[in-house]
């Protein structure tokens, strides 16, 4: 059963068409990978998806909830979180606050319940802890609770993003370049990573320039070029496609 | 290190607990203005320290709770104690109006606004708004608080009032600043689409934090209104404002200790330079450009939160 599903999804900035009619579903429980050249407008259609961009024409939607143009918050809310491309950490704050603010919108207390310190706020901000704590171990940051988001090494910043996004309950986990940046046995913990949040029951749509990552991790492969999908399958099928070939490496004459 | 500061601040609070005992009433009269000023910064401080919300303006918020406190204690003889939470409300409710369609802006461009509201506000209250401010000369006859009906007079009496209300601040808001809402605020303070994509609804905790401090100012005026038993527009000029906002930022964003602090340093230390009256705006311009360059996060930053973590993980980095 497809979990996410885009329809025609349009958006220009300008005159620049950065995602044209891009159509594709993401099953339940699988890893889809989003590939395609500099400037495909990769990054785009997730700004499309988590509502960080509106868009002009189609739809998104999310277990059967059409979900285009809602605010990103509620989106969060609903089963979908994400990761940056630049990575957007709360810098000054501690890796276990940043993994906090994923638990934000599970949690209820208010200022007035935070004031009074009621018994509910209480259990809730240790229930909230314990999660910080357990999904820090799931991605190997235990033991770095303290430290602040901007002293960590950019491998461990991409992974505290994971885990901050792992913190909200996610049903679908949207990674824009998890392996940028990391080193080869980074990138191999990664995918182990990656294979675990499958584990778990939760979909992935990731963007990677990383082939061997992408190969390796997705089950399959939508490619993207000037804004248009030219093809959509599993990796054995898009590494002998000739319009894959011909995007990334050109043609002869 | 903890004990060390639970250590400073007890004798703090035992020597300021029986300080009126040992001072004149001018002095204390003094340390009332600091209280209260320390109020009104750490109302504040919830705005601009916490959620990085520039406002150039509280004062306004701060004159909307004193008002109402005047016009209803002079109207229809409410006792001002009652009217604490009218004052959080009507100045809660003109925070909420202002600030909904505005609060998207971001930085320069929400002070310059808020700097609007506060001057609009004081032209606004100088001109007799609806028959009921007063005018320039503003409202008098405030009456005075009754606590158990005990009259509170004299400076040292206002003392306990204004410390009592300093210190309930300060409990309330130290637990706020450690909790989610907390938290969240200091988000969106931190990366705004950060905040919002993981799962925070910003534009709401921008509105509810903004409300909160001026509700909490609008509470300060009432205090205000009442020792002083008459107040006129140009108690809540702009220049009221930039002391409150320079309290929270020098003394310390987002630091309670800080911004009580920066409420001694702004409105205690110029009483005790007297003397040097017509130095004090170059000390005090020297003062924030040397802050400014050497330590922008103030006198006392804020802190990490701490966790109840298991094991010995809080160690080591706590020091």
């Amino acid at each position: 059963m497809s979990l996410l599903g885009l329809q025609n999804l349009t958006k220009s900035f300008g005159g620049l068409m950065a995602v044209n009619e891009v159509s594709f579903d993401v099953d339940e429980g699988a890893i889809v990978g989003l590939i395609g050249p500099n400037g495909a407008g990769k990054t785009t259609v997730f700004n499309l998806i988590t509502g960080n961009h509106r868009s002009d024409r189609g739809t998104v939607r999310f277990e059967g909830n059409d979900i285009t143009n809602w605010l990103t918050h509620r989106i969060v809310k609903l089963g979908i979180a994400r990761t940056f491309q630049t990575i957007r950490l709360f810098q000054n704050l501690s890796v276990l606050e940043n993994v906090l603010a994923g638990c934000h919108c599970r949690m209820h207390s208010g200022s007035v319940s935070a004031m009074l310190r009621t018994p509910g706020e209480r259990r809730e901000e240790k229930k909230a802890l314990d999660r910080s704590l357990e999904e820090l171990s799931f991605v190997g940051l235990a033991g770095q609770e303290m430290q602040l988001a901007k002293n960590l090494s950019y491998g461990n910043q991409r992974l505290l993003e994971i885990a901050r996004a792992l913190a909200t309950e996610p049903r679908l986990v949207i990674l824009d370049e998890p392996a940028g940046g990391m080193n080869e046995q980074e990138t191999a913990a990664l995918i182990g990573t990656i294979r675990r949040i499958q584990k778990r029951g939760v979909t992935t749509l990731l963007i990677e320039h990383d082939m061997s990552l992408v190969m390796k991790a997705c089950e399959k492969i939508v490619v993207l070029e000037y804004g248009s999908k030219i093809a959509e399958g599993t990796p054995e099928a898009i590494k002998g496609d000739p319009k894959v070939i011909e995007a990334y490496l050109g043609t002869e004459d | 290190m903890k004990n060390k500061s639970v250590y400073i601040y007890g004798v703090i609070f035992a020597v300021l607990a029986v300080a009126p005992f040992f001072l004149n009433p001018y002095w204390v009269d003094v340390l009332n203005n600091v209280g209260l000023y320390a109020i009104l910064g750490l109302s504040l401080n919830l705005i601009v320290g916490h959620a990085g919300l520039f406002n150039l303006g509280h004062a306004a918020f701060f004159a909307v709770g004193a008002y109402t406190a005047a016009i209803l204690n002079t109207q229809f003889a409410i006792p001002v104690l009652w009217l604490l939470p009218v004052c959080a409300l009507t100045a809660g409710l003109f925070a909420a109006i202002i600030a909904r369609p505005i609060i998207h802006l971001r930085g320069d461009y929400l002070c310059i606004v808020t700097i609007g509201v506060g001057e609009i506000l004081r032209i606004a209250l100088t001109n007799d708004l609806f028959g009921i401010t007063g005018g320039p000369n503003g409202i008098f006859g405030i009456s005075r608080p009754t606590v158990f009906g005990y009259v509170i007079r004299k400076p040292h009496e206002f003392y306990y009032l204004i410390g009592t209300f300093l210190m309930v601040t300060i409990f309330l808001f130290h637990r706020l600043e450690n909790s989610r809402f907390g938290r969240a605020v200091n988000y969106l303070r931190e990366d705004e689409t950060a905040a919002e994509g993981s799962g925070i609804n910003t534009s709401h905790y921008k509105l509810a934090v903004f409300i909160l401090g001026a509700a909490w100012a609008g509470m300060a005026g009432d205090i205000f209104a009442t020792k002083m038993t008459i107040i006129a527009p140009e108690s809540f000029s702009f220049w009221e404002s930039v002391v409150m906002f320079a309290i929270v930022i020098l003394g310390g964003s987002g630091s309670i200790p800080g911004v009580l602090l920066g409420a001694v340093l702004f409105v205690g230390l110029p009483e005790v330079f007297r003397d040097f009256a017509d130095a004090r705006m170059l000390i005090f311009g020297a003062a924030m450009v040397v802050m400014m360059i050497v330590r922008t996060e103030g006198i006392l930053p804020q802190r990490p939160r701490t966790y109840a973590l298991p094991e010995a993980q809080n160690a080591g980095e706590n020091s």
